[in-house]
This record gives structure tokens, sequence and C-alpha cells, in this order.
């Protein structure tokens, strides 16, 4: 008969917590919870603490209850505010259909090898922004000879200064957009349409329907779940945009034209340390995007129940 | 009978016909981008300078010296940021699919008290932009000393949530008949993990690391917060904001644009048919 020291005993039950299969699933989890804790919910109390100080260095800050926020009423906010929903309204517009039409496309069959273009569709992807960027930033340069005003030329039309007006700037934000991640949502389109029974297709063709009327019966319902995620993340991606922005105008553009809530913030933060208004910005950006990705997820009847 | 089959035939060949040209003029237009880039890669700073991008090839003026320049333009830094990028990106994509595809696989395989809430948590973290932390995040590196080290960059992508949400859509889909199986061997629950399992997730591994390398390869604004030191730099921040498009700097420009781009296509190409099923596998089950 031996007896166990209390640090033996000790060891041996951790071990025996650790391998029960109670316990296991918590140890399978524990690298998100404690990921959690560290890297969103300590900075986000923090963050919303920061927006009613004001901060002149560690050791100097004041409560200023909620003079941050109205400080935020300024004319260049609005002009951030006014990009980023611009840019965000027809990124989701474009990014939503677009790479829809040719999901529906390339999955009908009717195009040959399609696997083939699906995977010449994704390149674009995998490139830097920043990098592809410079040949946009160049494309739509204010040169005559640049490539998009030769193109206007063919039609005869003036050249344009693309990037000094937010107009012509959203156009080339989203076209950048487009091209770096059409092909991505082709594929999750792609993976929803496949997931279609056939027999839904055949029986719609014996009773008649077009293919118009087969999109907007079988395909589009049948894709909903890969929709919802699709504009959820679009949505997102909208109003978090800040790379493209610095792609194409790089970071400090004294005319503020193309800066985004996030460049904003990253003003605010960085450059005018000013981080008290900077956490602000954040805070209504997380508002923005919450309410608009509410409203879209009750639109598109995610909370409604399945029957 | 005959006749309207026939008809019908050949309606649907000019449909095939007219389809696969619209997917082949647009994979075209495509690729037109990187087109540019090559042939701007190797024409003379001073030629962009005058004339922009333009789509002729023009070998009086064109010539690889460009891509020399890139050992010698301020001591050979690109290679520098080039080497920062492989290690950020090689660190961030390894630790996160160990843990994210544990965690994934923790909420698909177990049921357990919570297990609900923690993975709504994760839906809800999914749709939160990030960005709004990186400000409370920067100065905890501040406080932890770790501001301009390469942990420092990696610290916010341990483990991502759209990667335990899809490890968890893809483990869903594995017989859970495998895990009573091995358990009855004798094997522990974390040995049926890294034994049985993550044998049976490599597609789902081989998607999500592209997609990380992806995400990491690109990443701008929080490698831009963490690092100060030119030669830590990745190469997003150096392209983006140290070289400017004027002057000589077009000599290493171009060329380190196509640097840029070509390792990661060719890894691509490689391993783009797993990856697309694996994508397409994980993403289907609601």
């Amino acid at each position: 008969m031996q007896t166990l020291s209390s640090s033996e005993k000790e060891r041996r039950s951790f071990r025996d917590i650790f391998l029960d299969p109670k316990f296991v699933p918590y140890f399978f989890i524990a690298p998100f919870l404690i990921f959690f804790l560290v890297i969103y919910l300590y900075p986000f109390v923090t963050t919303i603490l920061m927006s009613f100080q004001r901060i002149d260095g560690p050791n100097s800050v004041e409560f200023v209850g909620t003079a941050n926020y109205e400080r935020l009423f300024n004319r260049n906010f609005k002009q951030a505010l006014g990009t980023t929903f611009r840019y965000a309204f027809w990124d989701v517009v474009v990014l939503t259909i677009v790479p829809l039409i040719f999901a529906v496309i390339l999955n009908s069959g009717a195009v040959r090898f399609p696997s083939f273009f699906k995977s010449i569709y994704f390149i674009p992807a995998l490139t830097s922004t920043i990098v592809v960027g410079i040949v946009f930033r160049l494309a739509f340069g204010t040169l005559e000879t640049a490539p998009a005003n030769r193109l206007l030329a063919l039609f005869g039309q003036p050249p344009k200064d693309w990037l000094m007006f937010p107009d012509t700037g959203n156009f080339v934000l989203i076209l950048l957009t487009l091209w770096r991640w059409m092909g991505v949502n082709i594929i999750y389109y792609i993976s929803g349409l496949q997931a279609i029974p056939k027999e839904l297709y055949e029986a719609a063709e014996i009773d008649g329907a077009n293919a118009v009327q087969q999109f907007f019966h079988i395909s589009l319902p049948g894709i909903r779940p890969v929709l919802i995620y699709v504009i959820t993340i679009t949505v997102l991606g909208g109003f978090a945009m800040f790379t493209e922005s610095v792609a194409l105008w790089a970071q400090n553009n004294p005319g503020g034209v193309g800066r985004t809530i996030v460049g904003y913030m990253y003003l605010m933060g960085f450059y005018k340390n000013n981080m008290g208004m900077a956490s602000a910005v954040g805070l209504v950006l997380l508002g923005l995007v919450l309410a608009v990705n509410l409203l879209q997820l009750i639109a598109m009847g995610f909370f409604r129940k399945e029957d | 009978m005959k006749h309207s089959s026939r008809i019908g035939g050949r309606s649907r060949r000019v449909k095939s016909f007219l389809a696969t040209a619209l997917m082949f003029i647009t994979a075209a237009l495509l690729m037109v981008p990187f087109y540019f880039m090559f042939l701007s890669s190797l024409k003379p700073g001073t030629e962009m300078l005058r004339n922009g991008l333009s789509l002729t090839f023009d070998p009086g003026v064109s010539s690889f010296k460009n891509y020399e320049a890139l050992n010698t333009y301020r001591d050979g830094i690109y290679w520098q940021w080039y080497k920062s990028s492989l290690i950020i990106m090689v660190l961030q994509t390894a630790v996160g699919l160990v843990l994210s595809s544990m965690v994934g696989y923790g909420l698909a395989m177990y049921r357990f008290k919570g297990r609900n809430a923690v993975f709504t948590l994760v839906l809800i973290l999914m749709m939160v932009p990030f960005e709004i932390l990186l400000l409370p995040l920067y100065r905890m590196l501040i406080k932890a000393h770790l501001t301009d080290t390469y942990f420092g960059v990696i610290l916010p992508y341990l483990v991502p949530p759209f990667m335990i949400f899809f490890f968890r859509q893809y483990v869903l889909g594995l017989p859970k008949e495998l895990l009573e199986a091995a358990r009855i061997d004798g094997c522990t629950d974390y040995g049926v993990f890294f034994k049985i399992m993550v044998p049976n997730m490599i597609p789902a591994y081989g998607a999500m690391t592209i997609l990380s390398c992806m995400n990491s390869w690109n990443n701008l604004l929080w490698p831009l917060i963490v690092l100060s030191s030119n030669e830590k730099f990745t190469i997003p921040i150096g392209m983006g904001t140290t070289i400017t498009p004027y002057g000589n700097a077009f000599d290493v420009l171009m060329p380190g644009a196509v640097m840029a781009v070509v390792p990661i296509i060719i890894v691509y190409l490689f391993a783009q048919k797993t990856f697309i099923a694996g994508l397409t596998s994980g993403s289907v089950k609601g």
C-alpha cells in the first residue's frame, strides 16, 4: 500500500479531468474562449470606455461624456460616411448579383470546361489588393494615354480624372472589388446550387417552366442560406473597407476623396493621436454594420421559422 | 418529331457556344491587370512615367533588368519585406489551422452544455468589423511590449472565427462512429482527433490554408499599425506606403508587384482542385 502525496493526487486528478469525456469538449474549445476574452472582449470594453474619454497620454485620461461623439458631426467624417455608404451599397448590389449570374450559367451545363473557368475566376482573389491597386491606379490615371482614357477616346469621349471625383472614384473601387471577389462568390453560389436536387428542375421542366421561372422558383429559394452568407460578409466588407482605398489613393490624400470610415478612424487614432474620437468612430461603424445586417437578415427571412 | 429535336439540338449548341464565349471573354478581361503588370515590369521607369501603362509590347525598351533592380534597391529591402511576409504568413496559417480546427471539431463532434452559446458567439464575431478593435489591441501590445514583433502581427489571428465556422461545418459531415470505434480501441479523445480525424479533414485544411495565406499576404492595416522598423515591413506596407510611383521607384514597383503575385498563383494552380472541392464541401451544409 502506498499513499499518494497531495501533489501526485492533484496531477492524477487533472489527468482524469483532461481525459474525462464530459470535459474533453471544453479542452477542445478552450483556445477559442481564451482568444475571445483577450482579443475581443477586453479590447471591446476598452474601446467603449475610451470613446467617452479624452486621452492625452497614459497618465492623462479624462472622462468627457459624449463629447467625442458630438465632435463627429464634422465635414470630414460626413464625407467619409458618404464615401463608405456609396461604396457599401454598390459593393453589395454588384457582388451579389454579378457572381450569381455567372454561377447559374456555369452550373447550367451549357458552358464547356466549367471547372477551368471557376479556377481562372478565382485567381484575382489570391493577389494583394495593394499590389494590384498599383495597376488600377495607373490604368485610371490622369494621363491621356492611361488605358481607361484611351478607351474613352475610342468612343469620342474626353479623358477623365477618374480618381479625383467621388463618383468615378467609387466606380474604380467597385471595379477593383469585383475583379478580386467575383470568383470567390461564384464558388460559394455554385456550392449552393449543386446542393439543390436535380429532380426539382426535371419536375419543373415537365410542368413547362422556362429557365427564368426555374431560376426564381427553384434556384433562388434553394440557395437562400448561401445568399444570406454572401450578403452578410459583403455588407461587413463594404462598410469596413480600407485597403482598397489605400491602394488607389495612398494613406493621406489631402482632399479626402476615397477616405472611408476605417480610414478616418486610422487618421484620428494614429495621425491626430485622438484615441477617444477614433474609438467613437469605431463604435459608430459597429452600430452601422450590425444595423444594416440585422435589417438585411430580417428582409431575407433569416429569423423566419422554416416550414 | 425528328425535325424538332434537331432544332432543339442546334439551339442548345448555340446557347452552349454563347455561354462559353461569355465565360471566355470574362476570363480574358480578368487577366488583363496581370498582363499590364508583367509588360510594365519589363519597361524602364522613365518610360512608364512618360507613357503610363500600355498594352503594347515594345521589345526595344523591354528587358528583365528591372528584376535585378529588386536586389539592389535600398540594399535589397524588397526581399526583406518578402521574408517578413512569408514568416508572418507561415506562422499565422499554421497556428490558425491547428487551433481553429480543434475548436471547430469540438463544436461539431460533441454535445455539451454551452455548445450553442459558443457557436452563436462564433457567428456573431464573424459579423463584427475587426477593424474597430485595432486601437485597443494596439494599446494592449504596447503594454505587453509586443509592438514591432511578428508575434504581435499574428496575435489577433490565432483562432479566426471564420475558420472555426468552416471546420465545424466540415466535421459535421464526418461519421461520429469513428470516435466511438476508436474509443473502444483504447484511444484517448485527443488521440482520435490527431490520428483519425485530422487525416479525414485534409480537404478542409487545404481550403483553409489557401484562404489564410491569402488573408495574411494581403493584410495591410494591422501589420501597418504594429510594425515600425523598415526591414520588418510586409510587402503590402512596403509597396503601398514606402515606394511611391515617382522617379526610379517604377523600376522596382512593377517587378516587385509581379514577384509578389507569382508564388501564390503557382501554389494555387497546383492545389486548386482540392482547394475548390474543400471550399465547396464546407460551405454546403447549413
